[in-house]
């Protein structure tokens, strides 16, 4: 929020008398899975960018320009996406992407992106997103890597060493896999069983009872986003496995406490600060920005926030950030200044990009929680 | 019966002909490409659903194996584009025979049943093969080259699945007029009665089953490398739904219903775009309506009218 | 070892009833009129969404399961009035396109009204779970299991023990000869969308506590108990019960024993062995083919 005030005092002095021209007005394009299978997270998204580009507006918009949203859903469909990106490029002619709800979404936009040379945010998970750095292609969400590394961390400080992997098939939970058995190594894990699930499994208990059963587990990690993870919960008490419980990212939402109900308690996992937001230390960084958005989403929607909302949040912001600092929507002037982005606060951290790191997010973005009488306890 | 045909032919070499110089921008021929290509598919299935009476619930897996061969065997194995495409198709053309062999010597709907329990696992296996196939997210898939020419700009890309509807529209008519195809066209009537005549109905059902999966494949090949990424979704269970859908809002046992099922079931999801939240609703009731209003199909109700007409 | 195989059986045997009811469901509708109703997975997610809607109000659960199983069975005597009975005769693929337009119109009216996100219903009788022969199960599971039984065992006597049953019988057996000796085939397609709606709803109230529900729910669980029908032998109602359980408890040793990124191709892949090797299912229907 400070950032979009500074942005929009900064546009109110230097570019108010410009208004009066009627100028065109800045047109963002997104495609997002509103529908489908990933419609939980890319619901939230497109709520939230509605909501923020209208506030933008009220305030008297970028540069002094409207902005207009163009926003189509894929429903998860990746090649949907891609057709769609077509359009918002060719046809509806806007000055920038924010939007791609899955990696398969994204990386089917990518190469249009590059082609076109047209600013793109992405709010897809997967590392592969911007590892290689792509020209014109940014992320705004911690990559599943960064999860994986939290959570490893947080075992090694307990002494665990033999750990259960639990992965969703999604395209979220296997790119969750593929980084977890690559980082696990560096942080002493072995991992002793490794198995999935459907997303739309409505039982686990085959797959934790061979968990169970596999002599050395001393911890279970989960990789997946939605309802999956909350059932695994569940499945998981009434099998009455007392190793500590890690779950990923995805599932940091006060959703997943409502739908594994009391199994949710013990549960350990990564976090933006989002969703702890009236938990945090008066003084931390993120605290007023998270605050405003939460009561803001909140405000207008009459749901609880949920991390995914929180990166199209981010994404909108950077891209408005971009755009004022380079004072024009010039593609290439836009795209540099997004990759000279620094220690700008956003709801899921402190971004600082830099030509080799097109996210600009680290480790201390992440915070550890735990849930602790069916709510969120920020773990030291 | 020849006449209206081949007019309809040059009618439709001409309307390909015009078209990209009359669409505002390339969104829309991107637009076109796609309904070309799905024209051609649906035209492979709707030989099957309405000439020998059979539905396929699987058609997607055998886009699948066309898309994912053209993406898998160039990038991990060094396969050349056009080598790839050929080795889809023989391997969707395999299984569909493979599949169909012990299915078509049953009577009823065993083929529906077959091909959708073959496409999901065939969907399965793309999303869970990650090494080759990159898993739920998809893999790009690197340009086709024909001979020395690297196809890449959309307006290349127009002209050949253009040219490749016309030629599939040409033999498709063919086809119907052949002695192979009055033979089909017997299947549909009655099973006993063309039986009775000589005619193998096991054989000629395979083979049209075959000819479909081998057309599928193909265009499978062809839409992977004209998007350059391909995802599981593609071989997806709903997807197979569209696609028999096509076939019979269109008409079925009409070759140029065939057309007007893909153009109008390409296109309807575009114009729902903007509908917010009701798509699947409006869809729905799209398709319900079609099937009470136009039980036939658009082309065949039509034609009939007109028929009646003058 | 033991334990983990009675692990496995169990939690089979809990999703199995569940494909059981959607595939009895499928038989009904199939044998008052040889359609394929690809809205019945619909049914399925409308009964626990309704139920947790219903719960969610304040309404009592015995009260709210009523409702969540009386009001998908009107949707489904609604999508019977308005769109199967206009195009009665119409082709098979017809057919199945119009309940396919259904479903879609139902889900995506779920998720307009309702919203896309996952919802839970608390177990009817408390989160404890229950022991039995080692392996662990939700005390749900017991519903699930005990409830199904009595449907089946009520669909029984209602098909041999009364005249609206042995009505559908005949009409399924034979149509044209149904109609001659009086029998209202309007009526028992109506009563058979009816009937098939409720079992559906009643399967996902009951199944809900356990596997959560979402607007999308009913697509997996659809294709499942229709799996589970052919594997049965389509038009077999005995053969939807075992196909059902048998299709459950494969899934679950699937992802024991075998591995359990394939365990969703197992009923499939039991599909084309089935359909290869016995196709008129396990347990034969009847077939006519008409000259």
């Amino acid at each position: 929020m400070k950032t979009l005030a500074k942005t929009l005092a900064f546009c109110a002095a230097t570019l108010l008398p410009l208004m009066a021209q009627a100028a065109e007005p800045i047109r963002i394009g997104s495609v997002l899975s509103v529908s489908g299978p990933a419609a939980f997270l890319g619901d939230p998204e497109a709520k939230t960018l509605e909501m923020y580009v209208a506030q933008i507006n009220k305030q008297g918009g970028v540069l002094g320009r409207e902005v207009k949203l163009v926003h189509y859903d894929d429903g998860g469909d990746a090649s949907k996406a891609n057709g769609f990106a077509k359009r918002l490029i060719d046809d509806d002619k806007v000055d920038f992407l924010v939007g791609g709800t899955t990696s398969g979404s994204t990386m089917s936009m990518v190469p249009l992106a590059e082609k076109a040379g047209i600013p793109f945010i992405s709010l897809a998970g997967a590392v592969v997103i911007v590892e290689p750095v792509k020209k014109w292609v940014f992320k705004t969400p911690h990559s599943d890597r960064m999860a994986a590394e939290k959570v490893f961390v947080d075992m090694q400080k307990r002494g665990i060493t033999k750990v259960a992997l639990l992965s969703e098939t999604s395209g979220f939970g296997q790119s969750g896999k593929k980084e977890t058995e690559a980082v696990a190594a560096k942080y002493g894990i072995t991992l002793v069983a490794n198995e999935t699930y459907g997303p739309k499994d409505t039982d686990m208990g085959p797959q934790l009872t061979k968990i169970k059963n596999t002599p050395g587990v001393q911890a279970v990690f989960v990789f997946g986003l939605g309802q999956g993870p909350a059932i695994v919960t569940k499945n998981y008490r009434q099998l009455g496995i007392d190793l500590p419980l890690y779950q990923s990212h995805g599932v940091a939402s006060d959703e997943f406490l409502k739908l594994a109900g009391p199994a949710a308690e013990g549960v350990r996992l990564p976090s933006p600060a989002q969703i702890i937001g009236d938990k945090l230390p008066a003084d931390d960084p993120q605290k007023p920005v998270v605050t405003a958005y939460n009561a803001a989403y909140k405000a207008a929607y009459n749901e609880s926030t949920s991390t995914f909302g929180g990166y199209a949040y981010d994404g909108l912001m950077l891209m408005v950030q971009a755009v004022t600092a380079a004072g024009s929507t010039d593609r290439a002037k836009v795209r540099d200044a997004l990759e000279a982005t620094k220690g700008h606060v956003g709801v899921s951290g402190t971004f600082t990009m830099s030509p080799t790191d097109h996210m600009g997010l680290d480790l201390s973005s992440f915070r550890m929680l735990e849930v602790k009488n069916g709510d969120w306890a920020l773990l030291p | 019966m020849r006449d209206p045909r081949h007019l309809g032919l040059a009618v439709l070499a001409a309307v390909l002909a015009v078209l990209p110089f009359v669409l505002p921008n390339s969104f829309y021929l991107d637009l076109a490409i796609r309904m070309a290509i799905n024209a051609i598919v649906v035209l492979g299935l709707n030989l099957l659903i309405g000439f020998a009476g059979q539905i396929s619930f699987g058609h997607a897996g055998f886009l699948g194996i066309g898309a994912y061969a053209s993406a898998v065997l160039p990038t991990h194995y060094g396969v050349h584009p056009m080598l790839a495409l050929g080795a889809g198709a023989a391997a969707a053309g395999a299984l569909a025979a493979a599949v169909s062999y012990p299915i078509f010597k049953l009577k009823g709907h065993y083929l529906a049943m077959a091909t959708l329990g073959l496409g999901i696992i065939l969907n399965i296996a793309f999303r869970n093969e990650a090494a080759l196939t990159g898993g739920p997210d998809g893999m790009p898939v690197p340009s086709l080259e024909l001979f020395s020419f690297t196809l890449s700009s959309d307006r290349d890309w127009y002209w050949v699945v253009a040219a490749l509807l016309v030629v599939s529209v040409w033999a498709s008519l063919n086809l119907i007029d052949s002695p192979f195809g009055r033979a089909l066209r017997a299947l549909h009537g009655s099973e006993v009665a063309s039986k009775v005549v000589g005619v193998d109905i096991a054989r000629y059902k395979m083979a049209i089953f075959v000819m479909s999966a081998v057309f599928a494949s193909i265009m499978g090949s062809i839409t992977a490398h004209y998007v350059g990424f391909v995802t599981p979704t593609v071989s997806e269970f709903f997807h197979s739904i569209e696609l028999v859908t096509m076939v019979v809002v269109g008409g079925m046992a009409s070759v140029f219903g065939s057309l007007v099922g893909a153009v109008l079931l390409t296109a309807l999801p575009q114009i729902l775009a903007t509908f917010e939240g009701w798509e699947t609703v409006a869809f729905g009731a799209i398709l319900i309506l079609f099937m009470i209003v136009l039980p036939r199909g658009l082309v065949p109700t039509l034609a009939a009218r007109l028929g009646k007409g003058g | 070892m033991l334990t983990e195989f009675f692990q496995y059986l169990f939690s089979g045997i809990t999703v199995g009833a569940t494909y059981a009811m959607a595939a009895l469901g499928f038989t009904l509708i199939y044998n008052a009129s040889n359609v394929i109703n690809f809205a019945q997975g619909e049914f399925i997610m409308l009964g626990g969404m309704l139920a947790v809607l219903f719960t969610q109000a304040g309404l009592p659960l015995p009260v709210a399961v009523l409702l969540a199983v009386v009001v998908p069975t009107l949707v489904g005597v609604l999508v019977e009035k308005s769109v199967i009975e206009p195009v009665k005769g119409a082709d098979t693929v017809n057919i199945i396109i119009i309940t396919i337009g259904a479903s879609l119109v139902i889900r995506g009216l779920v998720q307009v009204t309702l919203g896309k996100n996952a919802r839970a219903l608390p177990a009817f009788s408390g989160e404890a779970p229950v022991t039995l022969l080692g392996a662990v199960l939700p005390s749900q599971s017991l519903w699930v299991i005990g409830v199904t039984a009595l449907v089946v065992a009520g669909l029984w006597f209602f098909f041999n023990r009364t005249m609206g049953g042995k009505a559908m019988l005949a009409t399924a057996i034979n149509r044209t000869a149904a109609q001659l000796v009086g029998i209202n085939t309007a009526w028992v397609l109506t009563l058979s969308f009816a009937l098939s709606a409720g079992l559906g709803a009643l399967g996902g109230v009951l199944v809900t506590p356990i596997t959560l529900t979402a607007y999308d729910a009913g697509i997996m669980l659809g294709l499942k108990g229709f799996v589970a029908a052919v594997v049965g032998g389509l038009g077999n109602g005995m053969g939807a019960l075992v196909g059902g359980l048998l299709v459950g408890v494969l899934e679950a040793m699937g992802a024991g024993y075998l591995s359990s990124a394939y365990k969703d191709a197992v009923p499939f892949v039991l599909i084309l062995l089935i359909l290869f090797f016995m196709p008129r299912g396990l347990f034969s229907a009847k077939t006519t083919e008409r000259v």
